[in-house]
């Protein structure tokens, strides 16, 4: 094959055949199965999760990850967050023409040493090609399907007030190696993304006995959207001590530097777990020694009834600062801009 | 006042207006340069990210502010202009270098901070002979800034804020050094405290300013440490001597202050100025000195309706008295320029204090 991607690729002749049989055939579950327009799967019994996700990130590849790593671990996370063990994965390609073929093969060996990571197999995919110019080296979207196995369902709905917050380590890393390299800063030692599966940690909080009332991935818009979003749909008001939250000195430099709040930036391998009071020890026993931390409770302070989420309480994200005084924690109003000075 | 947006920032941030005694108040400066660069300005750099073949670069938050319509570089770039966010203006030579056959202009803003970075920029695509760059200069000057706010304009009498000491902004002080503003406590007889832009520091610099009131010493304190040299940075300053000279400037909210900015010396200026290089609208059309007379023209950004973002900007209010703050105008529906940049006044209050019942973004379609 040459060293680009070509139009031809995507056009459903030999090229695109040649593309298949040597890059992608690898991936997949059973690479000697004939290929068919959909792969048919023996469902175990039980209840299943479902979940989808679109990758465009600038740069393809950055420190700690790249695109096809992300595209993997991002939607086995969506998954894990139901309780559900990942169990196979539908890969989309959208390959801009020109894409130098050696950058496709490490993001496709990323793809890969993720799926093996993560325990998933990829059942099915397409691939396009589009003109150059038309998108940003290569789009990828992901499917999953996960299998449940938390004994009761787990998100939004099911907080309540006293329960507590734990994370899962340290926050922002994802966002700043990201924006570090798109804007050609280089932190020596190098600042690596968090970019991993978090399965195993939620396996691991299920076998301490955990019953988390809910999960969430911290990815774009960082812990204070992702807050905000819970509080916003429970109806409740949550309250974090900033002290407790942790975040590595470099991510604190960098956002300071660019003028950004780490709550603010993305993780890919992080989360926040709900839990009832009862459940605390067990969870920061298994949070605590990957860096996780308890960073705030859920108040007690609800909705008056029939105006839930209309904000009439007042704010739903508080933060203590370490001098005492308290403020919003409000979501990133828009893309995350670097200021002037 | 703190007169720097960042120390505004700092101070909504950690809450310390709230710890402080009664009796003590923070007053919130004009210190963000994305607020004070003119409508009339920002036309001009829209109006050059829309020519064919140009690329518009410049910093992060100067991409969102509206000019005198409500478009903004952002919303070009979306309508297809070429337009490039910068964290260095140095970045521009590699961009220029890499597209020959195009033209590169940087929109280049901001205080003595980022202005020599700006000089720099200059000298190395007047030394290099880039031909394909130019630049749409609005540097501002904070200490003519400073005094303008204490003395009202001549006119009809305008409120003046009651501001009785100055916190000034660290990082400015740190290139230029302190001798202006050692100039400013003589003319006025008020205390000014060199501050940083950490919460101990800031509580530190509010520390040394009372107890300079307290004993009616008006004098120059630094209280940003070894950050800050009184001769500032050298380099720097010789750098802003070589490529700059003092204009008066208009200020978006502010109006003509006098010394209020920089321009490119002619030296420069006859090669690297972009109102030269291209017909631009208005009060920029082939004139040399450019950026003194900018921004003359009405600013619908910021005197539309109920909007007071002229008062806060001067220190008169706060944007908590304003009454379209968190109602009308939004970070996401921006009314006056306080609340389109992150260092604004009123950004920093929505964002740390929003009011209750706020109507915030709708969240992320997919996380």
């Amino acid at each position: 094959m040459s060293g680009r991607i070509l139009l031809g690729h995507g056009g459903g002749g030999t090229l695109s055949q040649q593309l298949i049989d040597i890059e992608l055939r690898p991936l997949y579950a059973d690479p000697g199965a004939p290929l068919h327009d959909a792969a048919s799967l023996a469902l175990p019994h039980g209840r299943l999760a479902f979940s989808t996700d679109g990758y465009v990130v600038h740069p393809l590849e950055f420190p700690g990850g790249d695109i096809g790593r992300l595209a993997v671990v991002g939607t086995c996370n969506d998954l894990a967050m139901a309780g559900a063990r990942p169990w196979a994965l539908s890969l989309g390609l959208i390959l801009e023409e020109g894409l130098e073929l050696a950058v496709l093969r490490r993001i496709l060996a990323s793809v890969a040493a993720a799926t093996a990571e993560c325990g998933v197999q990829v059942v099915t995919g397409d691939t396009k090609v589009v003109e150059r110019g038309k998108a940003d080296g290569a789009f990828l979207t992901t499917s999953g399907i996960g299998l449940r196995v938390a004994a009761e369902p787990i998100g939004p709905g099911r907080i309540v007030a006293g329960d507590q917050l734990v994370v899962s380590g340290d926050l922002g890393r994802h966002g700043m190696a990201i924006l570090m390299a798109r804007h050609g800063l280089d932190p020596h030692p190098p600042l690596l993304s968090d970019c991993a599966p978090l399965w195993p940690l939620v396996e691991a909080l299920l076998a301490h006995g955990v019953r988390p009332h809910c999960l969430r991935d911290l990815t774009r818009g960082g812990l204070a959207s992702a807050l905000q979003e819970l509080a916003t749909e429970a109806g409740l008001r949550v309250r974090l001590i900033e002290e407790r939250i942790p975040v590595a000195p470099a991510v604190r430099r960098g956002a300071d530097l660019l003028g950004l709040d780490p709550l603010h930036l993305a993780n890919e391998g992080r989360l926040v777990a709900v839990v009832a009071p009862a459940d605390l020890e067990a969870t920061l026993a298994v949070l605590e020694p990957q860096g996780g931390a308890w960073i705030g409770a859920v108040e007690r302070e609800e909705d008056p009834p029939g105006h839930e989420g209309a904000d009439l309480a007042g704010p739903r994200l508080l933060l203590r600062t370490a001098f005492g005084s308290e403020r919003v924690l409000s979501p990133p109003a828009g893309d995350l801009l670097p200021r002037i000075c | 006042m703190e007169v720097c947006g960042g120390q505004t920032h700092a101070i909504l941030r950690w809450g310390l207006d709230q710890l402080l005694p009664p009796g003590l108040r923070l007053i919130h400066g004009p210190g963000c340069p994305v607020c004070v660069t003119p409508a009339a300005t920002i036309d001009a750099a829209l109006a050059l990210a829309r020519r064919p073949g140009v690329i518009l670069c410049s910093y992060g938050d100067m991409l969102r502010v509206p000019g005198s319509t409500a478009t903004s570089l952002l919303a070009q770039r979306a309508e297809g202009a070429d337009v490039r966010l910068l964290t260095s203006p140095l970045q521009a030579l590699a961009l220029a270098r890499a597209h020959p056959h195009r033209e590169v202009v940087f929109f280049a803003v901001g205080f003595e901070t980022t202005a020599p970075a700006t000089a720099l920029l200059a000298r190395c695509a007047r030394s290099e002979g880039l031909a394909n760059l130019s630049l749409l200069t609005a540097h501002v000057r904070v200490a003519p800034a400073m005094e303008a706010l204490l003395q009202p304009a001549a006119g009809p009498p305008t409120p003046v804020c009651a501001v009785q000491g100055f916190l000034a902004a660290g990082h400015v002080c740190g290139v230029i050094g302190t001798a202006e503003l050692r100039e400013l406590v003589k003319r006025r007889s008020l205390p000014v405290v060199v501050s940083g832009f950490g919460p101990l520091e800031l509580m530190r610099a509010i520390l040394a300013c009372v107890r300079l009131l307290e004993t009616a010493t008006p004098r120059l304190l630094n209280a940003y440490g070894p950050v800050v040299r009184p001769e500032g940075n050298p380099v720097a300053r010789a750098l802003l001597e070589e490529v700059f000279e003092v204009v008066d400037q208009p200020w978006r909210g502010l109006g003509l202050i006098p010394g209020g900015g920089l321009a490119m010396r002619e030296s420069f200026a006859a090669t690297l100025d972009a109102g030269r290089r291209f017909p631009l609208p208005g009060p920029f059309a082939g004139s040399p000195g450019v950026t003194s007379s900018l921004g003359r023209g009405p600013d619908p950004v910021s005197d539309s309706g109920p909007c007071i973002a002229a008062a806060i900007l001067r220190g008169q209010a706060t944007p908590l008295q304003c009454p379209a703050f968190g109602r009308g105008c939004t970070p996401e529906h921006p009314l006056g320029a306080p609340m389109v940049s992150g260092e604004g006044a009123c950004a920093a209050y929505h964002q740390y204090r929003p009011p209750q019942g706020a109507a915030r973004s709708a969240p992320p379609l997919s996380r």
